[in-house]
């Protein structure tokens, strides 16, 4: 029996809110977070789409000048989220031993703002202009690195990139820490901040992204039969993870139990879905076997659910040859469609909401669901959130990506 | 030759925006590492600004010599000439 594992804090700073408590409000209510761009660059270039879901709160308002001049937006995001699961924990005066401390944090795509701002740097005014902080502040451990030094995490800074299942890979990589036995305390979580002409041009010319220039606020609109695309996302969510031996020493405040996860590869197309949904499955049984749960303890699934014409389909058939019949009484929440797509962040931030949900006993809401999808017919929570009931029961958050990843954590309520 | 307080203020700035010191810590007598707390990446950091800024060269080599906030003052002020 593996030792139990707790989460006694949550941040996250997403296009939602700045923090736990305002993202988790707009989520029970249901609030878009797309909107347009109002930046040069979407005119300068002609870009196909012309919205994202930017975070509600712009980091220079929180951090200090030299934070978010040493720091890429997507470690300055990062940095916002780690920082409140860290007060939330109540960790801000506690004395840890640093070497018994980890952090694994996840992004998708890394400092993509600075690798390109440098490049058009070098361009313009030559190689001396090209700042010396450029490579630490472009790599994509960057979040990782900087988080660890501002917490003493002194037993590894380890990075999951694994495109969209980054963030719930990061919480298994802290899970596997912890279960090891090499530490008491993991800061784990994803973080994200793509929104930059670059990867908008390049996600639209691979028919990913959703068209609805003229209603951003209607385009993440997952499981409907009119959803045409993924609504680019930037944002970070993070978790205090602990074993449950530390967290009772120290009289910490538990939401729910990190009960098991799983990660496995489809082996089948690099950016498409399997279409039977064979990588999910294999990933959903074993996140349960590594969760020692069944089937039946399951009653919330946050979905992957990005909006795509082709991606929700098959996480559904996954869901139906793991749950059976059950899967009636699954009731699943697609939070992407008010968030937007957080790359990378999207596995921590729902985890976020899946912790919540199984703390408050309420799953948040799936907006824009005019038209379900007779193919997808799931229980979906949508407006209004759904109570959970107060029995024991096991949440499941679900992250695919690129690259045929598939990730899957299960969290027990308290 | 380069008014020297400009040159001085105009540092001051540049190393306020990469390091967070005040501008009024910034003083002639002040050692970059010493009293500063500037490490080797954030002080070519602020050389490579304080090049744009003030339309001077300053050589990897010498920067070495800029021990002090007056170093790098004087150093500007006769580069610039």
């Amino acid at each position: 029996m593996s030792k139990r594992l707790v989460i006694t804090g949550l941040g996250a700073t997403t296009p939602l809110g700045g923090d736990v408590k305002s993202t988790w409000d707009a989520a029970l209510a249901g609030t878009p977070g797309a909107k347009t761009l109002e930046h040069d660059w979407v005119e300068q270039y002609q870009l196909p789409v012309t919205f994202a879901a930017e975070v509600a709160v712009e980091p220079a308002e929180v951090l200090s000048r030299p934070e978010t001049r040493r720091m890429d937006r997507s470690t300055q995001l990062g940095m916002i989220a780690a920082r409140e699961a860290w007060a939330d924990a109540g960790l801000t005066d506690v004395e840890l031993d640093g070497e018994r401390l980890g952090v694994s944090f996840a992004t998708g795509i890394g400092g993509v703002w600075t690798l390109l701002d440098s490049w058009d740097t070098l361009r313009e005014k030559g190689p001396r202009r090209v700042l010396p902080m450029t490579v630490p502040m472009l790599m994509p451990n960057g979040a990782s690195g900087a988080i660890s030094l501002a917490f003493g995490a002194k037993a590894g800074a380890r990075t999951a990139v694994s495109a969209c299942a980054s963030g719930v890979e990061a919480l298994i990589m802290a899970m596997d820490m912890l279960r090891a036995g090499d530490v008491d305390v993991v800061l784990a979580g994803g973080t994200e901040a793509a929104i930059h002409p670059l990867p908008l041009a390049a996600f639209a010319n691979m028919q990913a992204l959703s068209r609805r220039n003229d209603d951003p606020a209607a385009a993440s609109r997952p499981y409907d039969v009119d959803r045409d695309g993924f609504v680019m996302g930037e944002g970070a969510g993070a978790l205090v993870i602990e074993t449950q031996e530390h967290a009772e020493a120290r009289g910490a405040t538990v939401y729910a139990e990190l009960a098991g996860g799983a990660v496995t590869s489809d082996a089948h197309h690099l950016t498409a879905p399997d279409p039977e949904g064979l990588g999910a499955t294999r990933a959903l049984r074993r996140a349960l076997a590594s969760a020692d749960a069944a089937e039946g303890d399951v009653t919330h699934v946050n979905a992957h659910a990005t909006s795509t014409p082709l991606g929700d389909v098959p996480e559904y058939t996954a869901m139906k040859s793991v749950f059976g019949s059950h899967l009636d009484s699954v009731c699943v929440s697609a939070t992407k469609s008010q968030t937007g797509h957080l790359l990378g962040a999207a596995g921590a931030v729902e985890s976020v909401f899946t912790v919540k949900a199984l703390a408050d006993r309420k799953a948040p809401v799936t907006i824009n669901l005019e038209n379900q999808d007779p193919q997808i017919p799931l229980d979906v929570v949508a407006g209004s959130p759904r109570e959970l009931g107060s029995g024991p029961q096991v949440g499941i958050c679900s992250s695919f990506g690129f690259g045929g990843h598939n990730a899957v954590a299960a969290f027990r309520s308290v | 030759m380069a008014d020297k307080n400009a040159i001085l203020a105009g540092l001051a700035e540049i190393v306020e925006e990469e390091t967070g010191v005040e501008t009024e810590e910034v003083q002639l007598d002040k050692s970059f590492t010493e009293d500063l707390d500037i490490d080797s990446i954030s002080m070519m950091t602020i050389v490579v600004n304080a090049e744009e800024k003030f339309d001077v060269k300053i050589p990897d080599e010498e920067v070495k010599n800029l021990a002090t906030v007056g170093d790098a003052v004087d150093y500007i002020a006769n580069a610039a000439g």
